[in-house]
């Protein structure tokens, strides 16, 4: 009766997603890459451009550039003032934003479906005729610099997590803060923001993602009328980073700070991304973080180091194989009381060395995989997440047909894919494995 | 424990800004059994989102009981009938359903999704976490465990410090003046009797409000309320009283070491049934609310780069209501920040806003109002958010009318009534620059 009900089940789960995903894709002459997620349940668009361009494509010392330009692509062009942008969304009933990631640099609106036309306006309008004043950079300069201070100057968390990325990538730019280091932060200027604004923003090096109320064709005609008009850069340098040499051994670092409220253990290990035509190994890896670490109890993690043995009060794994480059598998464990991180550790490696030994527990897999379908389905409720999954994937050298494929290959995943990812990558020799933790307090010393 | 996982994904992408806060119909549902629910009924995708809501929250903590209701919440899903935690997890992970459960300082909150697939066996576990969770011992120690970590976490947050200090200052003793989770002493004296006890104080049929949108009928919704609530008791503890606010103008500093400074700040507010709500709502879109548009975004960070993010917001509560707001600056310019705020305060009470700024603000308002509705989840929060605040169904279809019926003379007299620059009180957390606690 189980088995027939998850059977029918799974079906029913597979049929949905295509019926309901409408999804469109093409490109204009120019190079740049349109995709159309047709959601006709509410009056809205969400109106998203994505450039194929972040902080690990940084010249090296100029950290922080790519997000410090993506501020200042608010302050003006030809024809807007600054802080114009932002008013003419506004004064539509719109909201706009933007991010900054190692991969890719994204700027988006939403806002009611017939205003359309008027974001795509000034979006390509910025893609092409940024304007600086000199007194506005500057002022933006002191608003990152607080932006780090908020992030990570004031989150001890933040500063340690910085410190481990740093460890981790021996070679690849990913080891650099997105934010930039706070001494290169100060030095940037408005000729390297106009530098690197000029060598990436193009619509050759674009992708524009339209979710929403709206068709295809509607989404094609005004995006060759406002977008079809700009040249593409005939000097668009290829997207090559440093990338990692073999790492052969363990990093450690402890990080201490009084500020520290709880301490706890992360480790992370360099784990492959997910690629264009072979994304397997990456599907086999997000089990792994599921399996490992997802719900308190329903976890490996969970199950010894929370509920067996009272080790920890709290376990997690995490993995996001969206990545250009080579990525990262992490664990987090927080000790319980009277636990020290140095017991902690030593609980968590045996957890692991048992978990390589014993292998998937079948009746979690099979949990596990229905859960994934059903995230499929939950994930429609979004129309913003949609449109940023196809962004974020077509940024990070995945393919529309690698987004749509995804779902499947998750649910082709077995057991035995997952105990081979797991043997390749939990190995310390790749890992860094930090500790935050309050400074030793000094005892007073008696002396004579 | 999301604290964690914030961790974990902190530093994969930056904002330009912190994302701002945040036509269809609405049916009234009533269970055979009597229990009331809004429904908005969409078959697109076939699962259901359904938001409970019980009025009262972690301020209906018995007295010397400070955190009872959280840490209790916090266990609803740790064993409850014949299930302990583990048996309970898998379950719920066998079904994909997901129940989150909250509490605040005026509700406890259920948030659950339940694919239309296997609903009632979904339903029937959350009803078995709603009327018969067990409290095991271990299970108990093992959450209690999760929120000291967390209170020692806040201890040194220096948003959550001096969010914790305003609260303290304005409100005392009332439960509004201390934390929801209560202290490390507190709460390593509840017992599992507290908890039991906090239980039933809280989760009682006379405090129910509930919305449901998505994959469901209004027959089925009315057959899933009574399979839920039936059988819970009629009634909890009494209502919480009104909370005083005590707290003049001035400034607190509290020490932390640490670069950037934050500052909490604000003073008494309005309520939401006023009638001069809706001009107050609009003033402080103007003032500060949101996005980059607001005098004091434009101010302190556009003009000045003094910040990366400044905010004002009304805050109607249950038993009390504040103007708040929220800096932070570098230790040796939160100062100048603070007098930038000030300046505004005293130029919205006296002069209130121009005509331009008006139109600007109602246009974003009733613009933005339908762009909110999109999609199960977030419907089913905005309808239970309604009921609790008193509105009727039909207020999504008038709201935007009574923005557009505000005037600039409403708007002037209502800031020269709310705001009140001597009454601003500033708790700055941090190593500020000239700025020291006033009397």
């Amino acid at each position: 009766m189980h088995a027939i009900r998850l059977a029918f089940f799974a079906l029913l789960l597979m049929a949905l997603p295509i019926r309901a995903e409408n999804v469109a894709a093409f490109t204009l002459e120019n190079g740049l890459e349109v995709v159309v997620i047709e959601d006709h349940r509410a009056p809205v668009v969400v109106h998203m451009v994505w450039y194929r361009v972040g902080a690990a494509d940084e010249p090296p010392g100029k950290s922080g550039i790519a997000h410090f330009l993506e501020h200042l692509m608010f302050k003006g062009t030809q024809t807007l003032a600054p802080g114009e942008f932002s008013a003419i969304v506004q004064a539509n009933g719109g909201s706009d934003n933007a991010f900054t990631s190692w991969d890719y640099t994204a700027y988006f609106q939403r806002v009611a479906a017939d205003r359309l036309g008027l974001m795509m306006q000034i979006e390509s309008d910025r893609m092409a005729n940024l304007r600086l004043a000199a007194e506005d950079v500057l002022t933006e300069r002191d608003v990152i610099l607080e932006e780090r201070n908020q992030r990570t100057e004031n989150d001890p968390g933040a500063l340690f997590s910085e410190q481990r990325r740093a460890a981790q990538y021996l070679n690849h730019p990913y080891g650099i803060p997105i934010i930039g280091w706070r001494h290169e932060i100060e030095e940037l200027s408005k000729a390297d923001a106009l530098d690197f604004y000029e060598t990436f923003y193009a619509p050759n090096n674009a992708i524009l993602v339209v979710a929403g109320d709206v068709t295809a064709d509607e989404v094609r005609a005004l995006a060759e009328e406002h977008y079809g008009k700009l040249a593409p850069s005939e000097a668009l340098p290829e997207r090559i980073r440093p990338q990692e040499p073999p790492q052969r051994a363990e990093r450690r670092l402890t990080f201490a700070d009084p500020r520290v409220g709880q301490p706890y253990i992360l480790r992370t290990y360099l784990a492959p991304e997910r690629d264009a035509g072979a994304q397997e190994t990456a599907a086999a890896l997000t089990y792994l973080a599921e399996i490992l670490g997802g719900e308190g109890a329903n976890s490996v993690l969970g199950d010894k180091l929370q509920f067996d043995a009272q080790t920890a009060i709290y376990s997690s794994a995490f993995y996001d194989g969206l990545s250009l480059d080579a990525t990262t598998f992490g664990l987090v464990v927080v000790p319980a009381p009277g636990v020290t991180l140095a017991e902690a550790e030593a609980a968590l490696d045996a957890a692991l060395a048992e978990f390589l030994e014993e292998g998937v527990d079948p009746t979690l897999f099979e949990t596990l995989k229905m859960r994934m379908r059903a995230a499929e389905i939950y994930a429609l409720d979004s129309v913003q997440g949609r449109a940023r999954r196809y962004g974020a994937a077509l940024a990070s050298g995945l393919t529309v047909r690698d987004v749509q494929d995804w779902p499947a290959i998750l649910q082709a995943v077995t057991p035995e894919d997952v105990m081979a990812a797991a043997h390749a990558v939990l190995n310390r020799a790749n890992a860094v494995t930090g500790w935050l933790e309050r400074p030793v307090e000094r005892k007073a010393e008696v002396t004579q | 424990m999301s604290m964690f996982r914030l961790i974990a994904l902190a530093g994969m992408v930056l904002w330009l800004a912190l994302p701002a806060r945040a036509a269809m119909e609405i049916r009234e549902v009533t269970s055979p059994g009597g229990i009331g629910a809004w429904l908005v009924e969409s078959h697109d995708i076939p699962f259901v989102a359904l938001e409970i809501r019980f009025r009262g929250g972690t301020s209906l903590d018995a007295p010397d009981k400070r955190g009872a209701v959280n840490l209790m919440t916090a266990l609803l899903d740790e064993g409850a009938g014949e299930m302990d935690a583990r048996a309970f997890a898998r379950a719920r992970g066998a079904l994909a359903a997901s129940f989150r459960f909250g509490s605040s300082r005026d509700s406890l909150s259920v948030s659950a999704r339940m694919l239309t697939e296997n609903r009632d066996q979904a339903v029937s576990l959350l009803r078995q976490a709603l009327h018969a969770p067990r409290f095991d011992a271990d299970a108990v120690e093992r959450v209690r465990g999760r929120v000291l970590a967390s209170i020692r976490s806040d201890a040194t947050d220096p948003g959550r410090i001096a969010a914790r200090t305003f609260n303290r200052l304005a409100f005392g003793d009332h439960p509004y003046g201390s934390a929801s989770d209560g202290t490390e002493q507190s709460v390593a004296a509840l017992t599992r009797d507290d908890l039991v006890a906090a239980h039933s104080r809280t989760i009682a049929r006379d405090r129910i409000y509930v919305a449901a949108a998505g994959d469901i009928t209004a027959e089925d919704l009315g057959a899933l309320l009574d399979a839920l609530f039936d059988g819970l008791p009629e009634t909890g503890a009494p209502l919480p009283e009104r909370a005083e606010y005590g707290l003049g103008g001035g400034v607190t500093v509290v020490p932390f070491d640490t670069p950037q400074s934050v500052a909490v700040f604000g003073h008494e507010g309005m309520e939401r049934d006023h009638p001069d709500f809706f001009a107050a709502y609009v003033m402080n879109e103007v003032l500060g609310a949101g996005g980059f548009e607001s005098r004091l975004m434009k101010e302190v960070r556009g003009k000045r780069g003094l910040t990366y993010g400044v905010y004002s917001y009304l805050y109607p509560m249950d038993y009390a209501a504040l103007v708040l707001g929220q800096v932070a600056s570098a230790n040796d310019r939160i100062a100048q920040a603070i007098s930038v705020i000030r300046d505004e305060w005293v130029r919205m009470a006296a002069e209130g806003v121009t005509e331009q700024e008006l139109e600007d603000v109602k246009t974003y308002l009733t613009g933005a109002y339908p762009l909110r509705f999109d999609g199960n989840a977030p419907i089913a929060r905005i309808l239970v958010g309604m009921q609790m605040e008193g509105l009727e169904p039909d207020y999504v279809n008038t709201r935007n009318d009574k923005i557009m019926a505000v005037t600039l003379e409403e708007v002037k007299r209502v800031a020269g009534e709310l705001l009140h620059p001597d009454r601003l009180h500033f708790v700055v957390v941090g190593q500020p620059e000239g700025l020291e606690t006033t009397n």
